[in-house]
């Protein structure tokens, strides 16, 4: 029976099912050492595994609102807040705060303390420039894209490069006014 | 702390892929190429005695003049940790090993590390100086 109202971050994390930390981290990082032999070039890297992201961003969404009951944001403000406290809590178990919002409000900074899959990881001098966790920003980006909203999610820290946390920068570009997919008169 | 101590990590196709002088004693200019030489020759030793007992601490296999070689066998990849030593601390070098050996487990948990290429990471370098501080 579907609850009424909200649910928290913590609340869904506890009733969906999970998969074993460890299986995860390294079948994720399986997939990005693949990544490497495949593409050779960092930088490609990157790109595919935002291409990643997105697409299971665009899917994912889905879910999210099945199972967590939000109804529409307010503003931009409020669906940072339901990313952070409600979807990285749900998806990944981690806690992230909103931080650095600037004057027009279109444009924060979410900090993740820790993250699951960076578990073991450490860069080699070979792979310097690469997003380890590039799939991140592609997800979000894919899951605000489904609910009409344009974004662009960078990498401003990494724990991987030396940073005391995960910092991704979600900057809204435009919201893309619903359309319907026929005319009525025709 | 030892005099000389000299610890490397051959993996299983018999290629070293970490090294470290880590005694205390002043460097000599070929005393790396000696220990190198030493720990070398081993190998067949505990090609040897690696099949006849389950233990994966087998310490003291060979001995030059008053170095001595004890060494580490891994189960997963038979990667040996091969310590040479002046030193009679066995406990001390057992614990080395088994910290070491779980250094080197999550240095192969990293996926972006290839098993049985070299260890390159500054980070492990550290941790195994300083447990050779620590323990030898």
């Amino acid at each position: 029976m579907p609850t009424a109202g909200p649910r928290s971050g913590d609340a869904i994390f506890a009733s969906v099912e999970r998969v074993n930390a460890e299986l995860f981290t390294l079948t994720y990082g399986a997939t990005v050492r693949q990544l490497l032999t495949d593409l050779e070039e960092v930088e490609e890297v990157n790109k595919q595994l935002d291409q990643m992201g997105y697409n299971i961003g665009i899917r994912l969404i889905d879910e999210f609102l099945a199972k967590s009951n939000i109804s529409r944001c307010v503003d931009f403000k409020e669906t940072a807040d339901v990313i952070a406290k409600v979807g990285l809590k749900m998806f990944l178990g981690v806690n992230a705060t909103v931080t650095n919002w600037d004057a027009e409000g279109t444009c924060c900074s979410i900090v993740l303390e820790d993250n699951p899959l960076v578990d073991f990881v450490e860069l080699p001098d070979t792979c310097q420039g690469l997003h380890y966790c590039n799939i991140l920003s592609g997800v979000i980006r894919g899951a605000l894209e489904m609910v009409s909203m344009k974004t662009e999610v960078t990498w401003l820290r990494d724990m991987l490069r030396g940073d005391d946390s995960f910092e991704l920068q979600v900057k809204l570009l435009k919201q893309v006014p619903e359309e319907y997919p026929y005319k009525d008169d025709e | 702390m030892a005099n000389t101590a000299c610890f490397i990590i051959v993996s299983r196709n018999n290629i070293p892929i970490y090294e470290a002088e880590v005694g205390s004693a002043v460097k000599r200019e070929d005393s790396a190429q000696l220990h190198q030489f030493i720990l070398h020759a081993s190998l067949d030793i505990v090609q040897d005695l690696a099949w006849t007992t389950s233990a994966m601490f087998l310490k003291a296999v060979d001995r030059f003049n008053d170095l001595v070689v004890s060494v580490y066998v891994t189960a997963g990849l038979h990667t040996r940790l091969m310590l040479l030593h002046d030193s009679r601390n066995d406990d001390g070098i057992k614990s080395f090993f088994q910290e070491v050996h779980e250094l080197y487990i999550k240095t192969i948990l990293n996926p972006l590390y290839l098993p049985g290429s070299r260890i390159t990471s500054s980070h492990f370098d550290t941790k195994v100086r300083a447990l050779a501080r620590k323990y030898l």
